[in-house]
């Protein structure tokens, strides 16, 4: 039945209510912040969805949005079992760069950045995004030289991206030590100008507002414990809710991919690790760009809270306890405070580990799988929340059209049976 | 941190010890026809549990040895250590070698053939 004018007048209402703006802020401030509504209702799983999204971290989110934005498929579900963005994506240093050596890389996180840049008025949500600059430092001859190879090879791509020598960098970061007599001297760097930060949570919840809005059901609290299959083909999950219906199932839980595998029957070329990162007691602001160093698996950056962010190599050995072992960060501070002496004395408030889905060629998997209709986004690491919209989008694609667009090709299982491995190990060192 | 037992050294911290991921894995032999996708299967595809795992250790700022540890990756628990060649001798240990998927890849089963092959040939008057 066509829509009333009065049901169309009505619902610009609602929208217009929902909508965020200054005006809606400046209205709610005069209500003293009463009226806002709940981002997202609290959906109860229906029998049966189009389809069915397994993971409600950033990468499960921004596929269900764009499945319904895209592909108009808005009878689906995303299914958490915990709460929204308590996986990785709430757990992620956040950063976001595109400058990736390989061609197939470079297609995916470009993709990624490009979407960035009009996500916050897509979403209508403020996710904080800020092209910052991410500055990557080489300690030694070797590295510097191997910069220079990506570096060429990424501006070949179109991707922004500047040799930085230690006098730029002095200029461009005043608190690092440029003394050549330490530990890890810093001989040079390259720069991302487009590579920056955003607000984890924000972007977890910005796609689920506007996924909801379209339709999709969220539904939290609700754990897959099985995977339903009619021979060679999906029919539905098992959830602690109930068994949920449906041929179409896009499984995007990260660190627990391979027990999502198991469910189906499947393997995954995937070790599960912690990656741990800390933040300190908020103080002015002393930095205002992203550094990373490969050699010590060291990234930094500062909030808008005015918190230090600092992020650590990955654990050597399997795990899914969220909590790391203690000689990692250990090691990365003892190099930060060599490169930020400032950094010293500070106290660190907060210390956690992610589950991170680490594949042999440090590059995601993107692919359908040999029971039809059930498809797998994972193998992320510890880099995926920068591919979140690229990633969201292509899986969208696959998903509604079951095959893969050329973007998301290269990404399939298969390439661990063929060799195209598209290997960022010796490329990016750490991946994040 | 973990403490973990070398089997030549004893008890000595996490920081001295290398991990190899899964343990047990048999490498298919060259003159064993084996497809690409059973050869994925040795080269990248890995057991990765949740709860007991077999993992190879090295202790390798000590006496750089090779041995297995069965090691539950919730609690971090280390349920045993045994040696490179032994398989696990604790209950939980042996039903997770067992239940492990690669008990029965081709890969493996290729890598286990080969003795029982050149024995046969060796016997038949062929
Ligand atoms: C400390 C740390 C720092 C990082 N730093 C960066 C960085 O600076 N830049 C960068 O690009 N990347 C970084 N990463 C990596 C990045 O966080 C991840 O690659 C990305 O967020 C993965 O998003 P996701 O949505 O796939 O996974 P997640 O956010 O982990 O979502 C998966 C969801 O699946 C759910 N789930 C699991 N099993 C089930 C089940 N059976 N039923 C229902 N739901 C289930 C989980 O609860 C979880 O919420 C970092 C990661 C960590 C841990
Ligand atoms: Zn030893």
């Amino acid at each position: 039945m066509a829509e009333s004018n009065i049901d169309r007048g009505v619902r610009a209402l609602r929208d217009r209510k929902k909508h965020y703006s200054i005006f809606s802020l400046a209205r709610q401030a005069r209500n003293y912040h009463q009226g806002w509504q709940q981002a997202w209702r609290h959906a109860e799983p229906k029998a049966e969805y189009d389809a069915i999204i397994i993971g409600g971290g950033g990468h499960g989110l921004a596929t269900a949005y764009y499945l319904a934005s895209v592909h108009n498929m808005t009878n689906i579900a995303v299914i958490e079992k915990g709460w929204l963005g308590g996986g990785n994506t709430g757990r992620n240093t956040t950063i976001i760069r595109s400058n990736y050596l390989w061609d197939e890389s470079a297609s995916i996180y470009e993709h990624a950045m490009k979407l960035w840049e009009g996500l916050a008025q897509d979403l209508n949500f403020n996710i904080m995004f800020s092209q910052r600059g991410v500055l990557t430092i080489a300690h030694s001859e070797h590295e510097l030289k191997e910069m220079s190879r990506r570096v060429h090879a990424i501006r070949l791509n179109g991707i922004d991206s500047d040799i930085l020598s230690p006098e730029e960098i002095k200029k461009f970061v005043p608190i690092m030590n440029m003394d050549q007599n330490i530990r890890y001297p810093v001989m040079g760097g390259f720069l991302q100008k487009r590579g920056g930060t955003a607000r984890h949570d924000a972007v977890a919840w910005g796609y689920a507002r506007a996924a909801d809005d379209m339709g999709v059901d969220i539904i939290q609290n609700c754990e897959v414990t099985g995977l339903r299959r009619q021979g060679r083909r999906i029919v539905g999950v098992e959830t602690t809710k109930g068994l949920i219906k449906s041929r179409k199932v896009g499984c995007v839980v990260a660190g627990h991919s391979s027990i999502l595998a198991d469910m189906a029957g499947i393997r995954m070329p995937i070790a599960s690790r912690p990656l741990q990162a800390l933040v300190s007691e908020p103080i002015k602001p002393i930095l205002d760009t992203v550094i990373m160093s490969n050699a010590v698996h060291m990234y930094i950056s500062q909030s808008d809270k005015g918190e230090m962010v600092l992020g650590a190599g990955v654990d050597k050995y399997n795990s899914y306890a969220q909590r790391g072992s203690f000689p990692v960060p250990e090691h990365m501070l003892a190099a930060a405070v060599e490169l930020f002496p400032v950094l010293s004395r500070l106290r660190m408030l907060r210390h956690w580990g992610g589950i991170v889905d680490t594949c042999p060629d440090a590059s995601p998997i993107i692919s359908r799988t040999d029971i039809d209709g059930l498809y797998f986004n994972c193998g992320w690491g510890t880099g995926g929340f920068k591919a979140t919209p690229g990633s969201g989008h292509v899986f969208a694609d696959l998903i509604a059209n079951d095959r893969p667009n050329d973007i998301a090709a290269p990404y399939a299982l298969s390439r661990f049976e063929t060799g195209l491995l598209i290997d960022e190990h010796g490329a990016a060192g750490v991946a994040h | 941190m973990l403490e973990i037992k070398c089997p030549y050294c004893g008890l000595r911290d996490e920081e001295e010890f290398g991990c190899g991921g899964e343990a047990h894995i048999a490498r298919p032999l060259a003159d064993n026809p084996i497809s690409d996708k059973d050869f994925a299967d040795y080269l990248f595809y890995r057991d990765n549990p949740k709860g007991l795992f077999l993992e190879r250790w090295r202790h390798s700022a000590g006496c750089r040895r090779w041995f297995n540890v069965a090691r539950d990756t919730v609690s971090h628990q280390i349920l045993e250590v045994y040696p490179m060649g032994a398989k696990p001798s604790t209950k939980a240990g042996r039903a997770a070698y067992e239940a492990s998927w690669r008990r029965q890849s081709p890969a493996e089963a290729a890598a286990r053939n080969i003795p029982q092959k050149t024995r046969k040939t060796s016997t038949s008057k062929r």
